[in-house]
């Protein structure tokens, strides 16, 4: 494999893993505070898209007005999502609300089909078009914007998190709901919060990557997928892991395209990625429960 | 109670009547109609060349319906979604079978739903008219003869060979192929390594690598493409994959290599996606994206006059060839329906019999008479996909004339040669 080849991987995989480590981030945030897997997380995504698609080319906007819209509207989405589905059935088990977000997932693909058309459309790059070359490798504008945007995220969240009452709040709810509500804190609000946060950290990734590699209606399934692998090999847990993971994902998958020799193949980039999952997770159970053991 | 059941009687005699006395003035079709079924992928990965055969199918029955119907009885096109799944595709298949009763089904719109019915069709005796492309579907198999199956896209085989044509004018011999891991691409990676051998076209392949369907970057493939140094790069696959190939080539400096692509790119859609990237691919598709630039002929004519009713009920530069494949099946069992069926549909709602009967002879009409014999004065059966000469070795009656090389250039579809 040649310096340039690599470097391309290296290049096309950081900015994948970027968008997986933003929708990663989004299932971590909703597991974290409510306990539920929401597998509408790449829907959200993929209305980003769509709606920064709408924005910029059917109303006009331009491009950073637009991207605010999106998002504030996929966060209102979101939190429309755990009011009318969630909270309503309440009572239901932890697997029932997880099936019940495939049917939101469903429905939500559905009304975008009818309303976007089931081809795949194109916002415009925020700032061009005109690639940037290094180390014989090619980058695209956006694919920097992709990555700037995913850490000031990062970073953001971080802030969140640490220094926010809200934030703060948030992580009491995922560290015990019970206890959280004894001390004040409404769980309801803090699960309602969440699912508007992920939805919007989702849209906002879409919004991103959808200049850069179109986006489509059924789009959200795959991203969906991909960014719960992210979340995964981060452990649903610090969002420094899921970051992590989700590049490493990214990575993965190109540097398999480029070596391409046995197994390593574009065809099997995602078993390649599934296959590594596998691994992290049986180290880290096998870990866990060594501690168990010690203690 | 005399009284009262002479005022009924009455009644309904009247009410008889005036159904009938309507019928002289109008031109609108009225009655029992002619079932046709269909099946295609209206949602699904072949959503994208399935929802233009719905529409065209739908416009289809509103004109024929419009002016009088088929021997004055209207038609209703009864279609159900495959959702593109093979399975699905069977079962409503069956449906239109066997309680819609249809007379005949066009589509469905990809080759793996095509398979999963071709033993339904056999062993219930319905003529299919199938708007898949896949290369062998109506060659004889060892478990099925094929006598029910006719397709009307132009195959994979006879598009690969096409491009090949216009390659050797061009005195191209190393290419490099980057294809979708979905059906359409590997029956095209399939087509173009069993052509390019030495006994065929004598190309070589220097580089040959795949990406998936939605995909979003390929420039890692492209950068290996690059460094083997072919002559041109083949993408084989639907939207959004080519587009994404045009961008990144674009991207990595790599457009001083020609680019061609399947015909699975003859959208408009392709053209929006990949914007000014688009220009300079060149693709075989059947005549309708340069139909301004043709000579004169019956083809051409026919093929205006579908796009100004497609675009007047649609929307401007929306016509494709997909949408025209279920234009040309509807046409031949529209076709076999008026000239060999002598049966109402009264009769063949009425009796199982008169139904397979009804079903044979539109068979029949098909594989005998859409060709020259049955249309000598355009030498064969002017649809939108050619001309088509069906016999009862050829189910799908096309050749590779019936395929043209096209340009893009400044947005717009034109003549590559």
């Amino acid at each position: 494999m040649t310096t340039h080849l690599f470097v391309q991987s290296l290049t096309s995989g950081l900015t994948q893993g970027c968008i997986y480590a933003l929708i990663g981030l989004g299932f971590t945030i909703i597991f974290n505070v409510t306990g539920i897997i929401n597998f509408a997380q790449g829907e959200f995504v993929m209305l980003g898209g769509m709606l920064s698609f709408y924005f910029t080319r059917s109303a006009g906007l331009p491009i950073i007005p637009a991207l605010l819209v999106s998002v504030l509207i996929a966060a209102l989405i979101g939190a429309a999502l755990y009011l009318l589905t969630i909270r309503t059935a309440r009572r239901a088990s932890v697997v029932s609300l997880i099936i019940i977000t495939i049917g939101a997932a469903i429905f939500i693909r559905g009304i975008a089909g009818e309303k976007w058309g089931v081809n795949p459309i194109s916002p415009p790059a925020f700032t061009g078009k005109h690639p940037l070359h290094f180390l014989g490798a090619t980058i695209q504008p956006q694919a920097l914007w992709i990555i700037g945007i995913t850490l000031a995220a990062a970073v953001v969240l971080h802030f969140l998190f640490s220094s926010t009452v809200i934030g703060k709040a948030l992580r009491a709810c995922s560290m015990n709901r019970s206890a959280a509500g004894l001390v004040g804190i409404n769980p309801r609000m803090m699960a309602l919060i969440a699912f508007a946060l992920a939805a919007a950290i989702g849209a906002l990734g879409g919004a991103v990557v959808a200049p850069l590699s179109f986006m489509s209606y059924d789009a959200g399934v795959g991203l969906g997928l991909k960014g719960f692998v992210a979340a995964s090999m981060g452990g649903f847990k610090s969002q420094t892991a899921v970051i992590a993971g989700g590049i490493v994902l990214g990575v993965v998958e190109q540097v398999a395209i480029a070596i391409d020799w046995g197994p390593f193949k574009s065809e099997y980039k995602e078993a390649i990625a599934l296959v590594l999952l596998l691994l992290i997770l049986v180290v880290r159970s096998r870990k866990l429960s060594e501690e168990e053991r010690v203690s | 109670m005399r009284k009262w059941f002479c005022v009924l009687l009455a009644v309904v005699m009247l009410a008889a009547a005036i159904p009938l006395a309507g019928c002289g003035g109008e031109k609108e079709a009225s009655g029992e109609p002619y079932k046709i079924g269909a099946v295609f992928s209206n949602t699904g990965f072949n959503a994208p060349l399935g929802q233009p055969e719905v529409q065209t199918v739908e416009m289809m029955e509103q004109q024929i319906n419009k002016k009088g119907g088929i021997n004055g009885h209207p038609v209703d096109i009864i279609w159900y979604d495959t959702a593109s799944v093979p399975a699905t595709c069977y079962d409503m298949a069956k449906k239109l079978i066997d309680d819609d009763k249809v007379v005949a089904i066009i589509g469905p719109t990809g080759t793996g739903d095509t398979n999963a019915i071709i033993d339904l069709v056999r062993d219930s005796g319905v003529p299919l008219i199938s708007c898949a492309a896949g290369t062998t579907l109506t060659v004889p198999t060892a478990t099925n003869d094929k006598h029910w199956l006719f397709q009307t896209p132009q195959t994979t085989l006879m598009i690969v060979d096409r491009l090949f044509d216009y390659l050797k004018t061009q005195d191209i011999t190393k290419i490099a192929l980057i294809t979708d891991t979905a059906g359409f691409g590997v029956d095209g990676l399939k087509t173009i390594t069993a052509e390019a051998a030495p006994g065929k076209y004598n190309l070589t392949i220097t580089e040959s690598q795949t990406y998936g369907t939605n995909d979003s970057d390929m420039s890692t493939q492209l950068s290996k493409i690059r460094d083997s140094n072919p002559q041109a790069v083949i993408c084989w696959g639907t939207n959004p994959g080519p587009a994404v190939i045009a961008t990144n080539m674009s991207a990595l400096g790599m457009r001083d290599i020609p680019l061609f692509c399947s015909h699975g790119i003859a959208f408009k859609a392709f053209i929006d996606l990949a914007g000014d990237d688009a220009n300079g691919v060149i693709f075989p598709c059947g005549k309708l994206p340069i139909v301004d630039s043709l000579p004169h002929s019956a083809q051409k004519d026919l093929l205006l006059e579908y796009r100004k009713n497609f675009e007047a009920k649609y929307g401007k530069g929306e016509t494709n060839t997909f949408g025209g494949h279920a234009y040309d099946a509807l046409s031949m069992v529209v076709a076999a329906l008026d000239k060999a069926v002598t049966e109402t549909p009264e009769e063949i709602s009425g009796s199982n019999d008169t139904l397979q009967a009804v079903r044979a002879k539109i068979r029949d009409y098909v594989e005998q008479k859409v060709n020259s014999t049955g249309y000598p004065d355009t030498d064969g059966f002017v649809a939108t996909g050619g001309i088509f000469n069906i016999s009862a070795s050829d189910h799908n009656g096309l050749s590779k004339d019936c395929i043209v090389m096209v340009k893009i250039a400044d947005g717009k579809w034109t003549p590559a040669e």
